[in-house]
Order: structure tokens, then sequence, then C-alpha cells
């Protein structure tokens, strides 16, 4: 039986599964999920499964796992490195249906639910004495089985930390079908740290079903600044001076200059568009203790020539500012047709030097690249600038070339979007072969016929040595493109 | 137990340990020795490996608030170096002076400050690790944000030794807050001195540490600040504990109220049991303590819970059963209570077909720390 044949006759079964609506086999609909938001990469799937619950999730990955056809779980699509990508003799499971808030456990600071709610539904339901920390820009539409896939970061995560940090209990369905409960809402269960093995692991381990979420006080008092410098090595020193000082804001974020230029025309805040680079610092907690630490920072700006300096005076400027931050992406493309948005991350203290790095490689191209940063954790966001699709090539070895030197100075190839697709070719730049099989070694005790996202995080595809049941040759076997360890 | 170990190696490097590994049928892997004592009793292995000779912090990197340690380094040297430079490793479970980094990581040992910093787990950024079939591999980074391949520290993490022997790590650093204040709470009632910790856990004063200490039916909640407005939060907490019917006060001197919490997480002689509970179990956990004639610290917001039971096995398993489904896992044990009970209660741990299968890719000959771990791996 040919891969694609395998899927069609597949299909009545998972019609029987989740019911004839919620299978999608139409090829212009199949095609709505050929992407994520990472649009460069676009791979129609063989059907498109809609399961309403988690043992329709688990129906339909048994389905799969008998018959030996690859699955790939999508939560809202937001994700940037083709990490929800489709195989195309595949299934795409989509958990945008299960979206419910299972329970809110304030006195124990739980909150249970399913992967498709949205981000921000989860800070909603225990707020507002409570929030959840983790925030990415994609936090209205990215659901958080998607944030569990790629450990979520986000502006605030400086302070309160990543996804992993926060989830205490996974329901999963392994590969095989088989349903296990990862963690709970206590913390430290005996046994290996399944849950950080799980969580990042871009669904290439087990589809999540449930998720248990740790969610913290509100802070009391939020304050939020801005201040423009004339250069990105002025607003980095104020950076490095802000930590070494002791003081732990909620957000720092940078722009350049050209970020800001772009930014202003979507969002009308008012910024100077002379400047060289922009400081958005956001600080929160007790009352007092931010008001102290906002007249620190406040001196360090304008030691290091801040100037503009303008304090959130309420909710809605606050939000004038984050807005103006969140635009960058969006706003790249009043400033050039096409871009491409990195992620890499560099020790802090090398900020500088990867700037100027930047800025060679941008003028050797000869192509413009716009920087917005996290800026307290070190992770960049440059937007490779393109005019059409005859530059993208070089613009993408442009971006590659700026990941190699996130690398060489001692940072990562991704600090928040994960691998996916899009990055597996950069693996071996930060990792050798001992550390990618030590990787796979994870990959073949959770999903030994290598059917959870196949095709992801490693630059080449690896099998399983010993797969259960009858020995199947894998297509990838077949074709002279693996070899089994 | 390790009466008779043929022999004993001290790598120099991570790769002169895997190579150990890879030569060896049964290892024992130790740094400090402070917690050899933890998990099941195992026969004698026949080499026992030292990380002794993995001595150096490779980096510290102020600026970024990062430092790379190899695996025998004492945390109390590591914390020192951190000190000069106004910061630290946010890891302070008990210990005496030979406790080394690779053990406090390979155990996943904490202390008070988990409470505001997370566990070891979430301070970990890399990892180096000498595997049983010769190589050495690594995950992470040095920065604090990564997501590129598979969280391998974690895993590693808390792992005992038995998927290979940590040989070194990175890890991020936090400031070291100047001037700390503890409020204190007393009271001898559980119910009320649990609603009185319980208040503190939902306010969002961002305290250092939040612990709980309770024996002989009288107790304390004990919430640290730190920074420039320590006084602020400690006073607010004193307020919230009276509100609370607790006698409270404001310690400034504070330093021997925070090793008492974090001794009482060791015995030499009685056996300890670390609860993993809900926070609003407390009242539970200290009545449980009460009944079995033992005492209690712990985090009060997380829920974890040191109880030090004068009883051997038979109280084990009463406080297990008092608690259930909250893990009880023994830590300090005499010998026989360790043989008597499954000290990592597992029954209430991770799926074992999951742990056994990654024991399985990572030591399947069984060659680190064998039958040390859950379910005897």
């Amino acid at each position: 039986m040919s891969d694609a044949s395998a899927v069609v006759a597949l299909i009545p079964r998972l019609r029987a599964i989740c019911g004839d609506a919620h299978v999608v086999t139409q090829h212009d609909e199949l095609r709505t999920y050929a992407s994520d938001g990472l649009l460069q990469y676009a791979v129609t799937p063989g059907v498109v499964v809609l399961p309403g619950s988690g043992t329709e999730v688990r129906d339909v990955v048994r389905a799969c796992h008998e018959v030996s056809v690859p699955w790939v779980a999508r939560g809202s699509g937001s994700g940037l490195s083709g990490g929800a990508l489709p195989v195309e003799d595949g299934v795409l499971i989509g958990l945008s249906r299960l979206k419910a808030v299972v329970e809110v456990d304030l006195d124990n600071q739980r909150v249970v639910v399913e992967p498709g709610v949205t981000n921000v539904a989860v800070s909603a339901a225990v707020g507002p004495t409570h929030f959840y920390p983790p925030d990415p820009s994609s936090q209205i539409v990215c659901s958080i089985g998607g944030n569990v896939a790629e450990n979520s970061g986000g502006a605030h995560c400086f302070k309160y930390g990543f996804t992993t940090n926060y989830v205490t209990g996974l329901e999963v369905v392994l590969a095989d079908g088989e349903v296990v409960q990862v963690g709970g809402k206590e913390l430290d269960r005996p046994g290996y740290d399944l849950l950080g093995a799980l969580v990042g692991s871009e669904g290439t381990l087990a589809v999540v079903t449930r998720i248990t979420l740790r969610v913290v006080p509100a802070p009391d008092h939020v304050e939020t600044m801005v201040a423009f410098f004339e250069s990105t090595s002025d607003a980095g020193e104020v950076v490095s001076e802000i930590v070494s000082a002791g003081i732990t804001p909620a957000a720092i974020e940078m722009m350049d200059g050209l970020a800001i230029s772009a930014s202003e025309q979507m969002a009308h805040a008012g910024y100077p568009l002379d400047a060289g680079a922009c400081l958005l610092i956001e600080l929160d907690g007790p009352h007092e203790e931010c008001r102290a630490r906002l007249d620190e920072v406040i001196a360090l700006c304008e030691r290091h020539g801040g100037r503009d300096l303008r304090v959130a005076q309420d909710e809605p400027e606050r939000q004038l500012l984050w807005k103006t931050r969140k635009a960058a992406f969006p706003a790249a493309a009043r400033i050039s047709p096409h871009y491409f948005v990195q992620d890499g991350v560099i020790p802090r203290t090398q900020l500088p030097e990867v700037l100027r790095r930047i800025d060679a490689l941008a003028a050797e191209y000869d192509m413009r690249v716009a920087n917005v940063f996290h800026a307290g954790d070190g992770n960049l966001h440059p937007l490779v600038c393109y005019s059409g699709p005859e530059d993208a090539a070089r613009a993408e070895e442009l971006a590659g070339r700026i990941l190699a030197a996130c690398v060489e100075l001692g940072g990562s190839l991704t600090g928040e979007h994960g691998i996916g697709v899009d990055k597996k070719a950069h693996m071996p730049k930060m990792f050798d072969e001992s550390d990618l099989q030590a990787f796979q070694k994870l990959r073949c005790a959770f999903d030994p016929g290598g059917l959870a996202n196949p095709g992801k995080i490693m630059p080449t595809p690896r099998l399983c040595g010993e797969v259960p049941g009858p020995f199947r040759e894998h297509p990838l076997e077949r074709a002279g493109l693996a070899e089994r360890f | 137990m390790e009466t008779v170990a043929s022999r004993t190696e001290t790598p120099g490097s991570a790769q002169e340990a895997a190579a150990l590994l890879r030569a060896s049928e049964r290892v024992r892997i130790r740094g400090g020795g402070t917690r050899s004592g933890w998990g099941h009793v195992t026969p004698a292995p026949d080499v026992v490996l030292l990380t002794a000779g993995l001595d150096s912090v490779v980096e510290h990197n102020e600026g970024d608030l990062t430092a790379v340690l190899q695996a025998g380094v004492p945390l109390r040297a590591a914390q020192e170096r951190f000190a000069a430079a106004g910061q630290m490793l946010a890891l302070d479970p008990p210990g005496a002076p030979e406790s080394t980094v690779g053990g406090v990581f390979a155990t996943g040992d904490s202390g008070p400050l988990r409470h505001r910093y997370g566990a070891a787990r979430d301070l970990i950024v890399g990892i180096t690790v000498a595997q049983p079939d010769g190589s050495v591999a690594k995950a992470g980074g040095k920065v604090i944000k990564n997501v590129a391949g598979y969280d391998l520290s974690k895993l590693f993490t808390g792992a005992f030794g038995t998927l290979g022997l940590i040989a070194q790590v990175a890890v991020r650093l936090h400031p070291r807050p100047p001037q700390a204040l503890t409020a204190r709470g007393i009271g001898d009632d559980a119910e009320r001195l649990a609603a009185a910790a319980s208040a503190l856990a939902h306010r969002p004063l961002e305290a250092e540490c939040l612990d709980v200490a309770w024996s002989d039916g009288r107790g304390a909640v004990l919430a640290r600040f730190g920074g420039a407005t320590a006084e602020r939060g400690a006073e607010t907490s004193a307020t919230v504990l009276r509100e609370h019917g607790c006698e409270a006060d404001v310690v400034e001197d504070d330093a021997a109220l925070w090793q008492r919490q974090r001794e009482h997480q060791r015995s030499t002689g009685a056996t300890v049991v670390k609860v993993s509970g809900l926070p609003a179990d407390l009242p539970k956990a200290l009545r449980a303590a009460d009944a079995l004639g033992g005492t209690l610290v712990g985090r009060a917001a997380l829920g974890l819970w040191w109880i030090t039971l004068p009883g051997g096995a038979e109280a084990v398993q009463k406080l297990r059963a008092a608690l259930t489904p909250a893990p009880c896992v023994v830590a300090d044990a005499p010998e026989d209570v360790r043989n008597a009970v499954d000290p990592w209660h597992t029954d209430a741990a991770e799926p074992l077909v999951l742990l056994r299968r990654v024991k399985q890719q990572f030591d399947p000959a069984g060659v680190c720390n064998p039958g040390l771990y859950v379910g005897g791996i």
C-alpha cells in the first residue's frame, strides 16, 4: 500500500471517530492548513481531523499508529518556525475545538485547560487576582497547546520565565495511542522530569490533550516607560546597567531606528523618527518598589543620553506603548514588501558585537535589517527586508549568517520560535553528532515509530532501532534517505 | 550497600568519565557524598566514579548573570565566588560544605529560595553529560532563553545519575538582594496557620522565601524579603499574619531562622519524607505530622513539605495513607526503613513505563547507578 493510499484508507475510520463534519478532505480546504505562521513553507496534508475531545485525539493517534501513518498536531497555526507544517501523506490533527477551561483552582494557584484555549484566555480565566505570565506577541490567537509544544516566551519572560516554568501537569497521547498523565497539580512527582522533556519538544514526542498550569498573583502596580537614544549601543549599555544594578524589570524591549520608523507609521504613538534606538521598559510589583526602581531606571537612561522619556500615565497610554512595540513585525511590511523574521539569542553582553556584525552583513548583502529585541534576555528578532522573490534566497542566506553569528558569540539558534523545519539545517552549528544522537534517544523513548511530527528539529531524518510490533521498512529507509540506529 | 566497592576512579574530564562508564558494568556516581543515602539500597558497584576531578568554575559571566560549572565544584565555593560579584545561584538546599553542584542537580534538591526562583530544573540552562555508550553529549547552551533542541538539561536534573554522569552545567544567576528581613508569625492552630500562609501566598508581595515550620502542635510562617523595600514587605506580611491570629514580629537578623528551615530537611537518625502536596492541603499535612509525632518544614506556597518521622517503615506507610494521593518520597532514612518501604513511592510517581523507556534509551545496559531510582531503575 502506498503512503498516500494508507491515508485515504484511514479516512472512513477518522470520520467514525470525529464525525463527518470534522474530517477535512477537500483539496481547497486542506490547503488552508498547508502552512503555519511561517508562510515560506507549505505542504498540503493528506487529511485534516478536528477532534472534539481528548478521547477522539487518542483514537485518531491510535488509528494512525496501527497503519503507521504520520501525524502533526496543530494549535492556532501561529508558529514561526514551521513546527506545524503538515506531512503530505499524513494526518493533521487540529486541536482548536479543544478549548475548555476545565478547572480554575485559585486555592492552589492552578488552572487546568484544554490545548486549544488561547494564551490570553488563560489569564482571563484566573483574573483579576491572578495571571499567567508567559505572553508571546501572538497571545490573542496562539493556543496554550502550541505554547507547550514550543516552550513559548514573550516580552515578560525576563522576570517571569517561560512556559516550561509554569506547566505542572500534562495529559498526553503517546504515538502508540496510549494516554498518560505526567505531573499533576503538585510539583516534583518522583521520576525523570518528563514535563521538562515534553515542553518545547515541538510536538515530536506526543500530543497534549490537557494542561495544568501554575498561575501567580497579579502585581499591585505597573510602570511602563519608553526612552530614545542615539544608537543601539547606548541603549544596550542602559540594559546592561539596569541588570547589573540588580533591577529585574518585567520587560525590557529594544527597537532600532528602522523598526521605530516602521512601527510609528502604523501605531502613530508620536515617536521621534530620528532616534537610533528606543527602549520600552516595564516594571511591576509592589507600588513602592516599582516607583523606586523607575526612578533608578530613568536616571540610568538619562546618563546615557536618553531623551523624549515618556512614562505611561494611564492604561490606554501603556497599551499604546506596547502596541507600538508589537506592531514592529506587521509594520515591517510598510518599509519592505517582503521580510524574514529571525529569532537568535546572544549573551546580553554581546549585544553591541552582534549588532556590529548584523550591520556588516546587511552592508555586504545590500539589504536592510530592522532589529527588535527582547533585550533583557538577549533575544533578537532581526527582520531581514528584501524586495521580491528573486532576493528571497539571498535574504534567507543573510538570516542564516546572523544566526551563525549568534551561535559563535555563545548564543542560540532560537529563543522562542523553535527549530521546526525552518532552522533544522542550522542545528549542526550548535550541536555535534553525539548531541543530536542524545536528542534522538529521547525521541525514541517516546515515539519509536517516528510518527509524531516527523521531519522537524533534527537536521537529517533518523529512525529508532527498536520499533515495537512487526518490522516495517520505513518509507525514508526505502527511499535511502535514512538509516536505522 | 556500598561496602566493598572494588575500585574508585576520579576522571579529570567528561571524556574520561564517558570512557570509564563505557568500560564498566555497574557504576556508582558520587559527588560530595552528602545525599548518597537516598533512594533504594543497592549492591556494591564495580566502580565508584568520583566527580572530584571535575572541579573548575569554567565561566562566571557577570554581565550576563550566567555561569558554567563542572560537577565536582562544591556549591558553597561557587556561591562565594558569585557573592563577590553581588550575585547568587538561587539554589539553597541544605548541605554540608562538601555538597557539590553535580550532586545538587542530579538529586534536584532545593531550599527556601525555591519559592521565588524555582528549582534546579528552572535554573539550569545547559548541560554536558558523560554517557554509558562512551560519548559526551550536551544540550541547551549558556543563554537564559533558548529553545533549540530537546531540553535534556531538565531530564538529567533529578535523574540521580541513572541516565549518565552530569559533567558540567550552565546556570542562570540572580542578583543577590542586599538586606533581608523576615516576617514571622507563630501559632498553635494548624488551620489558622495554614490560612495565614495561604493569604501571603495569594498576595503579590514578591517574597524571597515563604516557609512553614511545625512541631509539637505549634508552628511558624516565615516570609523573607530582600532589597530596598524589604522592610515594607515584612511589615505588610506581619500585619497579614496578625490578621490571621498569629503572634507576629519582624526578625532582622534572620539567617539562623532560615538555616534551621534548611537543616530540618535532613536528618541523621530519623526518617525524612518529602511530600509533594497541594498548598491547600497544608492543614492535613500538619495534622498527619502531629499524629505520627513528626515535625514539618516546607514551602508554604508550593506544597512541598519535609516531614521528619521518629518511627520507621510503618510510619511512612501511615503518612502515605493519610496524604493520598500526594507522592511521599523517603529521603534520609535508616537503611532498614529504605529496605522495608519503596523510598520512591512509585505508585504515585510518573508513568513507570515511560521512565523505563527513557532509561532503556540512555543506559540500556543499566550501568549508571543501577537499582537506585524510581521503580528500581
